[in-house]
């Protein structure tokens, strides 16, 4: 509507109104192209880099003159000094991920529900912590964060990291749930009440159950989350196992000699389950996606 | 987009605390004893989170960074300055170029048609591919002497690009704030994409039978109906940004010279570079003159009007 705007200003005057409408859509196929420009040329630079031989990096083509699938075999099979623990890694982050997803959809689902179904006393006062915990950035909590883990003697230790992706996926989790939750009528609880059923009969088998699609949403979101997040993921884990892909292609990147098609294939591999779950939940993230996304 | 699911969600007050009195409560008369524990079982897990790794951390920031020296020694530091200007740029530029670029593209994914909607899978991809990665790869289009920007430029145009992130301030400064229109100007337009498709198509049918067109309908139906979820996008947006670690970190590293570190980077550096996590916290918290009042309106806007998406 407003590419149409700004196309039709300066030819609203034109008395004919197919010249106009062809003069608007050229417009908008030139939006269309800068846009597609614009978005595709880091994820160009990422697959041209990593079809590079080494030692061609340091070349002036636009695409590789040998396009080669080596860096790819390389990482795959760890044979390069920087990547002898790579699928270790790999494993890390996926570890790192799940743990999340879980615990913050369990952790989540049940505050929620007791504060919005059973409505406890003060709930309020907890569901401003959630939104006060969500508008606050995470690397302004870094610093303290680091220092706490590392009094707990937690440094170096995976679950710090679940821990931190779980405190700042929470409060999302919180907000929608709340939200998604009060489309789900109350006599539904009150009915199974009736029957005689306890509140975590009625958290399973009716709340739980209803709740699927904001579940998914969530989910998809922490996975997603986890997956960006690198600040506390770098402060806190220091060992070569231990650590997740993204700390350790962050080392690649300060490392003397940075083997930039190595990097760039690791990127991909990197990418792609979230791009992957993304592409197949994204209706379900639409929907539960109102307010929020993923905190930087 | 699903209409139908994002319906579901649209009529709802964001934070549904403010629920209206008259509405019922299963529980209403008081939790009777064992569903009182349930109860308290269920919320546990959140409290326990919220105070060891919320609440804990916070006080604990706050007292590390007590001490009102370190803020004069921030003050006299030439880095801490030029950080400030950089930190005031990257949010006034890089905000509101983003947020207004999202407003204007979600007009264009309104358009009808298989192209837009193709489009639209693609325009989001920088959202959905992890930071890292990609960040990465701009700091190494960015390469004056072999990243793919300046090869370009020489190879169609004959021109000898400069070092995007290597030698200038401004330079550098442009390219992180590119970098992280980048990457979220996607998420903004689905959020205000969301926000146009609520808009009843009668207003603009009704509107076209006054006579309104393009620019007109934009500005007397399509803003005045989008302004309030346009303010809290723009407010949550700041806040996000100004937590924003990632793009200066690895797009420009604070370089050249340390010149264009934002507050989030320098917090980091003087922590762990240097070594002294009292002078980092004291960076970060001096944000907190803006931070406050941004947190405030934003819960007050977030809890109190309902914000249609």
């Amino acid at each position: 509507m407003t590419a149409e705007a700004i196309g039709s200003r300066s030819v609203r005057r034109l008395p004919r109104y197919r010249l106009r409408r062809n003069l608007k859509e050229a417009a908008a196929l030139m939006v269309a192209v800068l846009v597609l420009i614009w978005t595709l040329a880091p994820i160009y630079n990422m697959v041209a880099v990593s079809l590079e031989k080494h030692g061609n990096v340091f070349s002036n083509d636009i695409w590789p003159a040998h396009p080669s699938l080596e860096s790819f075999a390389v990482v795959a099979t760890q044979s390069y000094w920087y990547l002898t623990d790579f699928w270790h890694q790999f494993g890390n982050s996926l570890y790192v991920g799940v743990a999340t997803v879980v615990i913050t959809l369990l952790i989540g689902s049940l505050a929620s529900f007791s504060i919005s179904r059973m409505r406890i006393r003060y709930g309020w006062v907890l569901s401003n912590a959630a939104l006060m915990t969500y508008v606050i950035p995470a690397s302004f909590l870094a610093i303290p964060f680091y220092r706490i883990m590392q009094n707990y003697g937690l440094t170096n230790n995976l679950w710090s990291v679940i821990a931190a992706e779980v405190t700042f996926a929470t409060p999302y989790a919180i907000f929608i749930f709340q939200q998604y939750g009060a489309s789900i009528p109350h006599e539904l609880d009150e009915a199974a009440r009736i029957d005689g059923a306890s509140p975590l009969q009625i958290y399973l088998r009716i709340y739980l159950p209803l709740m699927a699609p904001a579940l998914v949403a969530v989910g998809t979101y922490a996975l997603l989350l986890a997956w960006n997040e690198y600040l506390y993921q770098f402060m806190l884990l220091s060992s070569k196992r231990n650590m997740t892909v993204a700390v350790a292609l962050a080392q690649f990147l300060n490392s003397d000699e940075a083997p930039w098609n190595y990097m760039m294939a690791t990127a991909i591999i990197y990418a792609i389950p979230p791009v992957a779950i993304y592409y197949v939940f994204r209706r379900r993230m639409t929907a539960g996606l109102t307010m929020g996304g993923v905190k930087g | 987009m699903d209409g139908t699911q994002l319906q579901a969600v649209q009529a709802l007050p964001i934070g549904s605390t403010s629920a209206p009195a008259t509405r019922r409560r299963t529980w209403r008369a008081g939790l009777l004893g064992s569903e009182f524990a349930w109860a308290i079982a269920f919320i546990v897990p959140y409290i326990a989170l919220f105070l060891v790794f919320v609440a804990y951390p916070v006080v604990y920031g706050l007292w590390l960074g007590h001490n009102p020296d370190l803020y004069s020694e921030l003050y006299a530091d030439p880095i801490y300055q030029r950080t400030v200007v950089n930190t005031i740029l990257y949010l006034g530029i890089g905000v509101n170029l983003k947020m207004f670029g999202a407003l204007m593209l979600s007009g264009f994914f309104m358009r009808r048609g298989w192209w837009v909607k193709a489009l639209l899978l693609i325009y989001v991809l920088p959202w959905a591919v992890p930071a890292l990665p990609t960040f990465i790869s701009i700091h190494w289009m960015l390469n004056g002497q072999w990243g793919l920007l300046n090869n370009v430029l020489w190879n169609l145009f004959g021109i000898d690009g400069p070092g995007w992130v290597e030698t200038s301030r401004w330079l550098a400064l442009g390219s992180v704030i590119a970098s992280h229109i980048w990457k979220w100007m996607p998420f903004w337009t689905v959020i205000l994409l969301a926000g146009r498709m609520a808009i009843a198509q009668e207003l603009y049918e009704a509107a076209e039978v006054d006579g309104a067109t393009g620019v007109r309908k934009f500005v007397h139906v399509t803003f005045p109906l989008l302004a309030n979820l346009y303010l809290v996008c723009t407010l949550l947006s700041t806040i996000f940004t100004l937590g924003d670690f990632n793009s200066v970190y690895f797009v420009s590293g604070g370089g050249p010279a340390l010149s264009t570190h934002v507050l989030a980077t320098l917090g980091i550096r003087d922590a762990f570079e240097i070594g002294r996590p009292e002078l980092g916290v004291a960076a970060v918290m001096s944000a907190l003159p803006l931070m406050i009042p941004l947190v405030i309106l934003l819960m007050r806007k977030l809890r109190t009007t309902e914000v249609h998406l």
